[in-house]
């Protein structure tokens, strides 16, 4: 059974593939977009950009430091380099060069991180990206989008490379089920209302937003009425929807698939506790590296399921009232 | 693009920048005067030789030649040349380093137009012009990229990833320099992290190598003429330097040859203007 499956939602295309259409379709139009692959192309799904256009793809092989280097180079000269590996291997070793090539002189380069979170299943932990949110939050001016399905991943990609300066985007390897419809109104920093509510706020990204869906459906057949928000901008963070969630619903629970610290619960957290304080819950990894399995064995293993957000909201809403 | 000096007039030229290095760290009180000074010679060359086209009242032109200073610390030496290329005055620089100024201790693109790359963490410089190169070609413009890096900052691997990477597209439109200098921060290149025949190893990746004296003027500007005319490959022209070049008597009596990251006393700099002026 998928996330989102319980909640009638259909299964659809996996965020990198929606992001290489998407990608290709751009580059048809846009002819200063390029990309520099680290020689993943074909798993990033920056490939089908750099077949249809050869002159403007780069494959530097397994060298992710001038990989990213040589995106802040093109940048510098007016190009937009979208420059994408495993979420792990670009974030985290090409950090100092995302912050020295990129993120300090403000280049307009798109990092493109895919194999995120635990559900890459079998490849096991050196594979799983689960640092990249924290680490890209912490880079001043870089905005950070971490989609939760195929629609608003075509959407995030077009708004990434409207958008002038240094962006992360963040795409799952698998499918997933299909929470907004075709053509979303997508707006980098708006979040999206999935559903309506006035007990709790589940704010939620990625994969967890379709368990955030099926822990609402799951609360409602107990008659409480679960607000969710599919928070796509960790970085610039709606810190209008927050506050109001906060307010109209008086608890908020935060579920991502990326570790305890430095993620979305911590942005969350800071906005909260400074606009209008109450009772949080946290689902995610935790604080903890996973290891090789099943996508959804590890999911279950490692608290990331509709059951572990419903148990959360309830605990928050006890809160509330104590 | 700027009058091309000749031979003496470069020397003359090579003086000056050494003068104002000297000048401008010793005023902010910290600084790498002497990575700098080891470096005069090929950044004089480059900015004044009529090897670079570049115009300081345009400096975001899109045809302009590139030069980045992957070993940023030796910034001193860039913000001299651009000061007397005229992107600024001689006065600001003499505000280095300190709070508010966009000369910073290592270059800062986003503040001072005509710095191509903000370096400072050793490694990146050779990628960055990669790109810049690779921008050029698809554009089809005809501007060069220069890139300086040190001997010691080829300890990083993401270096040789660079080199790899160039000669994989033939750039012919790329130079990198290595100031080599034979000095890192705690000692000699040679006891810190021996990279031995480094030209051999850069020719192993496919470029243009030559080997020079790089505190001799007439050697460094037939380099760079050579550089120029290779066509099918990238050019790597190992500059063998001394740290402190320049002042070398000065620095001796202080006993300490690589003198890395410390500007002269007040004293000190009054005798190394003092030789730099004899020398002119």
């Amino acid at each position: 059974m998928y996330l989102g499956e319980l909640s009638g939602l259909k299964l659809g295309p996996a965020p990198r593939d929606a992001f290489g259409d998407a990608f290709k379709e751009l580059g048809k139009t846009n002819p200063l977009l390029v990309t520099v692959d680290g020689d993943v192309g074909n798993s990033t799904r920056t490939e089908p950009f750099a077949l249809a256009y050869p002159d403007r793809g780069f494959n530097v092989g397994i060298a992710e430091s001038n990989m990213v280097s040589i995106a802040g180079g093109l940048a510098a000269c007016g190009k937009i380099p979208i420059v994408a590996s495993f979420a792990c291997f670009l974030m985290d070793n090409a950090f100092d060069q995302i912050r020295m090539s990129v993120a300090f002189p403000q280049m307009n380069v798109k990092m493109v991180g895919s194999h995120t979170g635990i559900s890459i299943g079998e490849d096991g932990p050196s594979q799983m990206g689960i640092e990249d949110v924290a680490l890209a939050c912490s880079l001043p001016g870089v905005v950070v989008i971490v989609p939760s399905d195929a629609a608003t991943t075509r959407a995030a990609t077009a708004a990434m490379i409207e958008h002038v300066g240094p962006t992360y985007l963040r795409v799952g390897r698998g499918k997933l089920a299909e929470i907004h419809a075709p053509g979303v109104k997508f707006q980098i920093g708006k979040a999206i209302q999935v559903r309506d509510g006035s007990d709790v706020t589940i704010v939620a990204n990625g994969l967890m937003v379709a368990a955030a869906v099926d822990a609402a459906t799951l609360l409602a057949k107990d008659g409480v009425k679960a607000r969710v928000l599919d928070m796509h901008t960790i970085k610039p963070i709606d810190a209008e929807a927050l506050a109001a969630a906060a307010k109209e619903t008086g608890a908020i629970v935060v579920a991502e698939e990326h570790l305890h610290h430095g993620g979305l619960g911590s942005v969350v957290a800071q906005v909260t506790a400074a606009a209008h304080p109450v009772p949080m819950e946290f689902v995610n990894v935790g604080d903890t590296y996973a290891e090789s399995g099943d996508p959804d064995g590890l999911l279950k293993k490692y608290d990331l399921t509709a059951e572990h957000v419903v148990r959360a909201a309830r605990r928050a809403i006890q809160r509330k009232a104590s | 693009m700027p009058k091309a000096l000749n031979l003496e007039e470069l020397k003359s030229k090579a003086n000056d920048i050494r003068k104002l290095i000297v000048r401008c760290t010793t005023a902010a009180g910290s600084g790498h005067p002497s990575s700098s000074l080891s470096a005069t010679d090929v950044v004089t060359a480059l900015y004044f030789g009529g090897f670079m086209k570049y115009n300081p009242q345009q400096p975001r032109d899109p045809d302009r030649d590139r030069f980045i200073l992957s070993k940023g610390h030796a910034c001193p030496v860039l913000y001299s040349a651009m000061a007397e290329a005229g992107y600024f005055s001689v006065d600001d620089i003499m505000t280095l380093r300190k709070l508010g100024s966009p000369w910073e201790g290592h270059p800062n693109m986003r503040r001072l137009p005509g710095i191509e790359a903000s370096t400072g963490s050793l490694g990146q410089g050779l990628s960055i012009g990669i790109g810049h190169a690779l921008a050029g070609r698809l554009d089809k413009k005809s501007y060069h990229v220069y890139v300086m890096l040190g001997d010691g900052e080829t300890g990083e691997g993401q270096v040789w990833e660079a080199f790899a990477a160039a000669e994989k597209y033939r750039l012919n439109n790329l130079t990198a320099i290595v100031d080599r200098n034979g000095y890192q921060q705690t000692g000699a290149t040679k006891d810190v992290l021996d990279m031995g025949d480094l030209a051999g190893k850069i020719a192993s990746f496919g470029w243009n190598v030559q080997t020079i004296n790089g505190n001799k003027m007439d050697e460094v500007v037939h380099a760079l003429e050579k550089a120029r005319a290779v066509k099918d490959q990238p050019t790597a022209i190992v500059a063998n330097t001394k740290k402190g070049f320049g002042i070398l008597p000065v620095l001796e009596t202080t006993g300490d040859l690589n003198y890395h990251g410390k500007p002269l006393s007040k004293e000190l700099a009054e005798k190394a203007l003092a030789l730099l002026s004899q020398t002119n």
